[in-house]
């Protein structure tokens, strides 16, 4: 019996100009339904690589990947991904960015009325009410990354796929973001995997932390579970010592153990 | 004493006197370049006179340069700026008369010829655009086209004219020949430019949301490649307007450069001048609309 998302033997190897160049390899994981999975690492260890492998957006060299007992071939309505610089598409409003999405996903079995409802929805739930009909250029950096959150979360995925979504945003935006997402995750039950260079993030959002080796050949070097009950109080938790310890050990895994070379 | 006598110190007691305290002065009003909307007046003005002032001594430059050429040439030379303008008026004066195929008035040989360029260079968009995103989309025709491409596109224009005649037997389907040849390469290759240059980002969720090819077509990919279109749009109709004028002064019949040959004939060099005027002033007139409507499709 498989877990819910199995990966195993994983090995991605792309053709460069200069040959060949491994990115990822012997990744193994097994994620519970469910779950919150940081995966963190210095940048250029292939993190987003492994996620884009769940996404389907690419396929393993080598290995295979399993989601509820499938093969994953390519995108799915089931995986909902929400892209680091959020890829929103200029020419549409923040409504018919995550119509077009709805409109996917629901189009064939549902009406108008129901899709607009759906989308609408969508929007609320990251607290974008507002600006339905504004434009991607009309908004700011933390508004763009929630549609980006609503787009991927209307389609009512089973797997949500975050590559480093809050990375580009200031910290007050990324913490009140942080926030909204525990409590999306909390009222969607979707499994999570969440690509983050923030040590903090990493151990307040997740159940558990995989903290990935440098590249290339990278592979998962530790994972860690992180034991602290939910819902959890980003300022309650500053003063929790397991909290810290956990951190640490995050902390020491970077830069410790696996400290990038001053390039 | 009857008669009041005023003396010195009769005036001083008058003066001094509480009467003859003085006013108080009306309250001078602020002079208007002073006040709040007055300074604004006087920065918009010069604020206009800024921007006005380089274009206009620039066209006085020229008028002026056009002068002494045409003043330096005695009886056999080019006309003045003010025989030119005298001439034009009476041109402009009755623009759409029409006595018979080879005098028409200025309106027609216009609106001829921008109808030629519209024509002309609305196949070469017909035909130019989905070529552009078939070659842009799979490389497989970008490799078989770009031969052909390479080695068409630097024909002169006019080269065409021979074969479009041998070809319709016809001169105004050989005029629309030339405007369609000679302008759809800048439409085709901006097109496959711009669909080359989709950002991943933007396919990448075309796949994750799982699009349909022609969901991908109307809401990726002809959005993101609009404003490419658009340049090539630009350059095809500016393409377009020079070439109409040396086809049509080959072909004759009417249009600008019909009648620019026609009056060449008619030695009525004023006529040409005022021909040269309208063509820039048209094709300039072109661009802006089109300017126009990128800026409409312009998202960033």
């Amino acid at each position: 019996m498989h877990s819910y998302l199995h990966i195993e033997n994983a090995k991605m190897v792309f053709d460069t100009k200069k040959g060949k160049f491994t990115a990822l390899t012997d990744i193994n994981l097994d994620v519970k339904q469910g779950e919150f999975i940081a995966l963190i690492g210095h940048s250029g260890c292939g993190k987003s690589t492994l996620l884009n492998l769940v996404a389907g957006l690419t396929e393993p060299t080598e290995g295979f990947l399993l989601l509820s007992e499938k093969e994953i071939k390519g995108p799915g309505p089931e995986r909902g991904v929400v892209f680091q610089n959020h890829s929103l598409l200029p020419w549409l409003t923040c409504f018919g960015n995550v119509h077009l999405a709805v409109e996917r996903v629901f189009g064939s079995r549902e009406s108008k009325a129901k899709l607009k409802e759906r989308t609408q929805a969508a929007l609320d739930l990251v607290g974008l009410s507002h600006a339905t009909h504004k434009h991607p250029n009309e908004i700011s950096g933390g508004m763009k990354q929630r549609v980006g959150i609503a787009r991927a979360l209307a389609m009512e995925p089973k797997v949500l796929l975050l590559d480093e979504p809050f990375g580009a945003l200031d910290a007050l935006t990324r913490a009140g973001l942080q926030d909204e997402l525990m409590r999306i995750v909390k009222e969607t039950q979707a499994t999570t995997l969440m690509v983050t260079h923030d040590v903090d993030e990493a151990v307040l959002l997740s159940d558990r932390i995989v903290m990935m080796t440098n590249g290339p050949s990278a592979t998962i070097g530790e994972v860690l579970t992180v034991d602290l009950p939910r819902p959890r109080d980003r300022l309650k938790l500053a003063e929790d010592p397991v909290y810290h310890r956990l951190r640490g050990q995050v902390l020491e895994f970077l830069y410790q153990k696996h400290l990038k070379k001053a390039a | 004493m009857s008669a009041v006598t005023i003396n010195e110190n009769s005036l001083k007691d008058i003066m001094n006197s509480p009467d003859t305290t003085p006013l108080p002065a009306p309250p001078r009003r602020t002079p208007f370049l002073q006040t709040e909307r007055g300074l604004a007046f006087a920065e918009a003005i010069g604020k206009f006179f800024r921007a006005a002032l380089p274009p206009f001594l620039g066209i006085a430059l020229f008028v002026l340069l056009w002068q002494i050429v045409s003043a330096s040439g005695g009886d056999q030379g080019l006309p003045g700026p003010a025989k030119t303008w005298e001439s034009a008026k009476l041109l402009f004066a009755d623009p759409f008369y029409d006595n018979g195929p080879n005098d028409k008035g200025i309106g027609w040989n216009i609106l001829h010829s921008l109808y030629r360029v519209g024509m002309g260079f609305g196949l070469a968009a017909l035909v130019g655009i989905p070529l552009g995103f078939m070659i842009g989309r799979f490389q497989f025709l970008s490799g078989m086209m770009s031969p052909i491409i390479s080695l068409l596109r630097p024909v002169s224009p006019l080269a065409w004219l021979p074969i479009g005649l041998y070809v319709f037997k016809e001169t105004e389907p050989a005029s629309l020949w030339v405007i369609f040849i000679s302008s759809i390469w800048p439409i085709i290759l901006n097109t496959a430019a711009g669909v080359s240059r989709v950002p991943q980002d933007y396919l990448n969720v075309a796949r994750v949301l799982n699009l349909s090819e022609w969901k991908i077509f109307t809401r990726i990919l002809f959005p993101s490649v609009l404003p490419y279109l658009m340049t090539g749009i630009r350059l095809s109709m500016g393409v377009a307007w020079l070439v109409i004028v040396a086809a049509e002064m080959l072909t004759g019949g009417t249009g600008l450069g019909f009648w620019v040959w026609d009056e060449w004939n008619n030695l009525n060099v004023e006529h040409i001048l005022i021909a040269i005027f309208i063509v820039g002033i048209v094709g300039l007139l072109l661009e802006q609309l089109l300017v126009l409507i990128a800026n409409r499709f312009n998202y960033e």
